[in-house]
């Protein structure tokens, strides 16, 4: 028996490497849903959307580096349940027995109803996914994205750097207003403005047009339709929780995410989850639940959930107080964000656009910054982040940064 | 030991910089400089756990 470890990504990839490092000597068994062995995600939205990008999937380990790390693969068969009480993951037919379990398995896209079968219309999440986003613009496809998230605007700017024509379409009024806040939101809606790419915001998706079963275009629900050969859809993920909603593991009761403790323990014994999947409460972030879908946490998740996995009885666990942090790449942009942006204030210095500073406030604390292309400043910034009374000493040093000499 | 940053896989993401400033910090042009390329004994893990978060695999240690 051994190590399993379902989701054959990142998180999953770290865990395999972090249990190997902290001394495990047993089987390890990395169980993917996807045929691949793990590859990296942030590329499949920013470079592997450039012209003249091989088709082949480029891992992350190859399968003889993986060999010589002493772990088995079982691919292209997602986990379909789990029996905690007989410590088996099920797979299809097949029953893969577990002293130690890590849950891995990432999330989901949403898909818009209507679209199933529909050619010219996906998410991307996978990089089958990407290929056929890529070929799609490769043939001058008119992109519509649903969704002005992040991976969403990410895709509308391959589209703009080829000069095709891209359109975004977004519920809320303002893009990323939620996650963000209005003024950051309303900065990031001009960057797209900027690029050239056709916002429509505050509106729906009533359907999607189509002919010889490809789509045609976007029927937004104001009544106006968008001519499309691509639609992205980018309206958020949902936990890849399925094969474990007959399980005991305790799921969260809004988007059945995994619910850990600080250590990445889920409820059951003998099981954690890392990355995507996995809600846990920050204790620098004041316990807040979190449940990110970044490739720092799942990198940082799927190293600690193994360590703990595989200590010795009696070893005290470790516990996860990370600083968030995610960039995005925008029309030659670069946003970058740390910490969290759930906060009493935010206060935007320096122009409302490429070299502002977003300073996000939880009482005397810095809890956030959002910085647009600002590489250098960023990790100075993280340093502030929720130490104690930090505020002040974030406005002061934000005020000299946007002052200083361009 | 020495530190070794591969310019041409550098994007500037400052993970380095987060986990190890003394050693590593993100320039105006984004990409990183390495203040400090030979890390004591003593900081060696600390400076190995740093190079081992780069999302694009741009640094290295040599012996």
């Amino acid at each position: 028996m051994g190590l399993v470890i379902v989701g054959a990504s990142l998180a999953g990839l770290r865990a395999a490497e972090s249990a190997r490092r902290s001394g495990w000597d047993g089987d390890i068994t990395l169980i993917g849903a996807e045929e691949h062995l793990p590859y990296d995600r942030p590329p499949l939205s920013k470079s592997q959307l450039d012209r003249g990008t091989p088709d082949a999937v480029v891992p992350l380990r190859s399968r003889a580096e993986l060999d010589e790390l002493g772990v088995t693969t079982l691919l292209g068969s997602p986990a379909t349940g789990l029996d905690t009480t007989g410590r088996t993951v099920l797979v299809g037919e097949t029953a893969v027995p577990y002293d130690a379990l890590i849950v891995a398995t990432g999330a989901t896209p949403f898909q818009l109803p209507g679209a199933a079968g529909l050619a010219g219309v996906t998410g991307l999440r996978t990089h089958a996914e990407a290929v056929a986003v890529r070929r799609a613009l490769d043939e001058g496809a008119r992109t519509v994205v649903i969704g002005a998230g992040f991976i969403g605007s990410e895709i509308a700017s391959a589209a703009r750097k080829r000069g095709l024509p891209a359109t975004i379409v977004e519920r809320l009024d303002v893009p990323l207003s939620r996650s963000l806040g209005p003024e950051p939101g309303e900065i990031c809606a001009d960057l797209h403005r900027a690029a050239g790419t056709d916002l429509r915001l505050g509106v729906g998706v009533s359907g999607l047009e189509s002919a010889g079963g490809r789509v045609t275009g976007v029927v937004l629900d104001d009544g106006t339709a968008v001519p499309a050969d691509l639609v992205v859809v980018g309206i958020g993920v949902r936990p890849a929780t399925g094969w474990l909603e007959e399980s005991p593991v305790a799921l969260h009761d809004g988007d059945r995410g995994v619910l850990c403790s600080a250590t990445l323990a889920t409820s059951v014994s003998g099981a954690w989850a890392a990355g995507d999947v996995a809600h846990f409460p920050n204790s620098r972030f004041e316990g807040d639940l979190m449940r990110l879908e970044h490739w720092t946490n799942a990198a940082e998740q799927g190293a600690l959930a193994a360590r703990n996995a595989v200590a010795a009885p009696g070893v005290a666990p470790e516990f996860l107080d990370t600083i968030p942090y995610f960039w995005s790449d925008w029309y030659g942009h670069r946003l970058q964000f740390v910490g969290t942006p759930r906060a009493d204030q935010v206060v935007t210095l320096g122009p409302r656009g490429p070299g502002a500073i977003v300073l996000y406030r939880r009482g005397t604390q810095l809890a956030g910054v959002l910085t647009i292309d600002r590489p250098r400043d960023i990790m100075k910034f993280r340093r502030l982040v929720m130490e104690p009374g930090s505020w002040e000493e974030a406005l002061f040093q934000a005020k000299e940064r946007v002052e200083a000499a361009v | 030991m020495r530190i070794d940053v591969d310019r041409s896989r550098c994007e500037g993401l400052g993970m380095c910089e987060a986990m190890a400033h003394e050693f590593f910090e993100v320039g105006d042009d984004g990409f990183v400089v390495v203040r400090d390329d030979s890390p004591a004994e003593g900081q060696r893990s600390f400076v190995r756990a740093a190079i081992d978060s780069c999302p694009v695999s741009a640094l290295s240690l040599r012996d």
